[in-house]
Parts: C-alpha cells; structure tokens; sequence
C-alpha cells in the first residue's frame, strides 16, 4: 500500500476546479441535485393530489379553487416557472449520471441475477422519460386545453369531466402506475442521497416511501376513476 | 464432516470466460469433462484448481484466476458465479463458497467482474488498482510516526466505535461494483472513508477526504450509485448501504464549507 499511496496516479484525477463545478459534475453532488429537486417535485405532487380531491365537493369548489391559482398571475408564473427549473434539474441529474453509468460497464455480464434491487429502482430510467412524456400530454389536455375535446377556459370541472372519460382516463390511470414506481424508489433514494443512514427494509425511510407514494398515486387515480364510474359526472 | 453427511460427487459443466490478456476480445469455453467427480467439500476455488490440472495434463492453458488466503479475509479472490459476484451464498467470498451449494448436473457460467474501471487482465483475474488510488486519495489519516499511544488516550463512543468497525471490515474485494447495475464503487468508497470520519483520529480531515476519495472515483470511470442495493447484498462483509448515506451527508456538507487553502496538501503540521 504504501509503494502506492507514495505516487497516486495523479493522471486519472479530474484537474483542480472551483466548488460549483466540482459540484455539479461529481457523482454525489449530481445526485443531491437530482435529491434536492425531487423533494420539491414529490411536495407538488403531494399538493396537486390534495387540490384535485376538491372535484369531490363540486364544480363551483374545483372552479373556485382554479379561479384562486390564477388570482395572482405573477405567482402563478413563478411557480410554473420554478417547477419547470426543477423539471429541468432533475433531467439535467438523470442525463449526466446515466451518461457516466452507461459507460462504466461496457461489456455486460452474460447472465445476471438480481438481489436486492427491486422493479421499481431498475426502471427509473424507464418510468422518468415516460411520466416526462405524460407530464407534457397532460399539461396540453388540462393546462392549455389543447388536445382536449371540449375544453372551456376556467370550467375545471367541465374540462376534467369531459376529459378523463374513456381511454383518456385510462391513460391517466396507467401514468399514475408508473408514477407509483417512480415515487416508491424515488422517496426513499432522496433519504439516502440526503444523508438519512437507513438499511433498504424495514427502515422509516421505506416506511415514510411507502405511505407518501400510495397516499398520492392512489388519491390522483381516483379522480379519473370516479369519472369513469360516474360518480363524477356533469 | 460430522453433520454433513457423504462427501457427494458432483457432474458440472462450467462455461468460463477466457480472455489472454488486456487486448484480446475474449469468448466463455465450456469445460464437461475437466469438471467431473468434482467432490461436495471442495471450495469453489479448489474446483478451479482440480480443472486446471486437468487442463494443464492435457497441455492447455489454465484459468488464471485471483486468489491468495483462501479464508475469506485478503478480498483477493472473486468472480461472478451465476450472475451473482462470490456465488450466491451470502456473506461468503468465493474461496469460502463451497460445492455443496451446489447440485449435480449443474452448469456454471463464470465471469470476472465487468466496469471499465477494473480491467481484466487474464481471463478472470481484473486489475483493481483503482481502489488503491481511491484510497491513496484520502483513506488515511495523517499523523507522525513513533510509538503507539496509549489506547485509552483519545475516548471514543462504544457506538460510534462499533460503526467504525463495520465499515472497517471491507476487504476491498471489488464484489460492490461488480453487483452494482451502475458498475459504481460507491461502497468502498463509503466504507473507506466512513470507517475514519467515524472515529476522533479521522474527524479533523473528514471534509478533504471525502472529497478527495470522490473526485479519485469519479475519474476512475466507476458509475454513480442510484441506490439499488445489489451491493450490500452481495458484500462478503455483509457492509450496510447506510455508510453510503453517510458519505453523502459528509460530501454534502464538505460542499458547503469553505475550502481551506492548506486542505488538501496535509501533512504540513
């Protein structure tokens, strides 16, 4: 050891930069990045989940309260503003980390068997790009009304009625599965990466994962299962 | 082998990867016949010795594997067996992974560990220098040489001591980023630096170490981790991924402070 320790090879060692660049280039600061926008991504979830159970109250409390996030436009924009900076943050994580990861095996293993990773943490890579993809689908059905039916500026509850039936309502369905997924690993990841020193089972932070990640998908699924039901209905 | 019963005999069929040397583009070769009568209370590595001197008596060349005290504490051997590194016992290297895990008829598909940051150097034997830079970075602490002091001098929490020792107990095998999806050797480098930063001795250099040993990772070409945990589950060690969330809170918080000029030159006094 001590023959090496006299002459590490300095050559594989990234040159000298400021504490920024280091930051955001080294694989931990990559990963805090993608830990630090996650927490604010899951807290939005969290919020929209809680705003959309207000379509359980009626049209004039849902169109009230979508009244209200528009009160104030120069709040509204910062807000979308600063959830797409997060959006981005984290894209711009999962792009460097997997651009290193996806060259630190070039030749892969003939035959390989899992033991502890679990479904949901191998298709992150999978279930990201997908909920980006419903992400954008979704902003342009309910948001901007574009690929909607019969969308009517400020008439959530129209809009969400008219919107979530058939297969439209399936597909939201289907994209709140795949969030499921993505929030179960996610939550827990983001403990770990933030320095919450905790085994992979039977730990709070699994714990504390579990309970978010169904309280959210479970309460954003059942408002377009109730459309499809008709228990919400014009 | 009181309680084990017969020793037992098995029949296997190994497909090995066979590679020359650094440059060869390498190709598995089934072995039937050099790995018959192959006895139940072999160690695997022994089962590799019994097929290379079949191999060596019929004039070929034999499977260079590593290996040196074949008791499980040197973290010189290692291979991946059945896609799991060190077989699939737990908490076991592969000179300790004996062939009574196994069945008769079985087929073995033996393969060196694959990153880029370990490069195989003859068949199953893989140039692990990177975790000697890796440490050589910042997995020490500087202090003058001369006689041990007194042991009691500097008190350190039962707990924290304990800790210490768990993380101290990786033996560099290389097993975490073989398992690792994302070929990461994030691990060892938790183990490396946490078993220090534990302990008063470590605490004064935690902030350049971390750093350090980080950045020396990084430029080795291992992966980032993303928490999967096939690396604590393979660890003959048993290591826990908690020191990785350690690691992450100490590089997070190294992060934040102001770099010191001196930091990390050391050693000045």
């Amino acid at each position: 050891m001590s023959v090496v320790a006299s002459s590490p090879a300095a050559g594989r060692r990234p040159a000298p930069r400021s504490r920024l660049q280091r930051f955001l280039t080294s694989s931990i600061g990559l990963k805090l990045i993608m830990a630090f926008s996650g927490v604010f991504l899951s807290l939005f979830a969290l919020g929209h989940m809680l705003g959309n159970l207000q379509a359980y109250q009626g049209a004039e409390a849902l169109d009230a309260y979508g009244a209200l996030l528009h009160k104030e436009p120069a709040l509204l924009w910062g807000v979308r503003l600063g959830l797409l900076g997060l959006v981005g943050m984290h894209i711009f994580a999962y792009l460097a980390l997997t651009r290193r990861n996806n060259t630190a095996r070039p030749k892969g293993y003939r035959q390989r068997k899992w033991r502890e990773s679990s479904y949901a943490s191998r298709s992150m890579t999978l279930t990201g790009p997908l909920l980006l993809a419903f992400i954008v689908y979704h902003i342009l059905h309910l948001t901007t009304g574009t690929v909607h039916p019969d969308y009517e500026e400020g008439a959530v509850y129209h809009n969400l009625v008219t919107g979530l039936g058939g297969v439209n309502g399936l597909i939201y369905i289907a994209a709140m599965a795949m969030l499921a997924f993505h929030l179960w690993h996610g939550v827990w990841s983001m403990m770990l990466t933030l320095g919450l020193p905790e085994g992979r089972y039977g730990s709070l932070g699994r714990t504390v994962a579990t309970i978010f990640t169904i309280l959210v998908t479970v309460g954003f699924a059942t408002v377009p299962l109730a459309v499809l039901t008709g228990v919400l209905h014009l | 082998m009181a309680g084990h019963g017969e020793e037992k005999l098995l029949n296997l069929t190994l497909n090995v990867w066979r590679q020359r040397n650094r440059g060869d583009a390498g190709r598995f070769e089934t072995y039937k016949d050099e790995a018959r009568d192959i006895s139940t209370d072999m160690s695997f590595l022994e089962m590799l010795d019994v097929v290379n001197e079949r191999l060596i008596k019929s004039g070929r060349e034999p499977i260079a594997f590593d290996h040196d005290c074949r008791e499980g504490i040197c973290g010189q051997c290692g291979v991946v067996v059945n896609g799991s590194p060190h077989g699939p016992r737990k908490a076991t290297t592969a000179c300790q992974l004996h062939m009574r895990s196994f069945q008769d008829g079985d087929s073995l598909t033996i393969e060196p560990w694959r990153a880029s940051a370990f490069p195989v150097v003859k068949d199953l034997m893989v140039d692990r220098s990177a975790f000697d830079r890796i440490v050589a970075a910042g997995g020490y602490i500087s202090v003058r040489t001369g006689n041990a002091p007194e042991a009691n001098n500097i008190p350190v929490p039962k707990y924290d001591a304990d800790l210490s020792m768990d993380a101290a107990a990786c033996i560099g095998c290389g097993a975490c980023v073989a398992a690792c999806p994302n070929a990461s050797a994030m691990l060892f480098v938790a183990a490396k630096a946490e078993h220090l930063n534990l302990l008063p001795q470590g605490a004064p250099e935690k902030d350049s170490r971390v750093l350090a040993m980080i950045d020396q990772a990084d430029g080795e070409g291992f992966g980032n981790c993303t928490n999967h945990g096939e690396c604590e589950a393979v660890c003959p060690k048993e290591i826990s991924m908690a020191f990785i969330a350690r690691l992450n809170r100490d590089y997070l918080k190294a992060s934040l402070k102001r770099p010191r000029a001196s930091a990390a030159a050391g050693g000045a006094g």
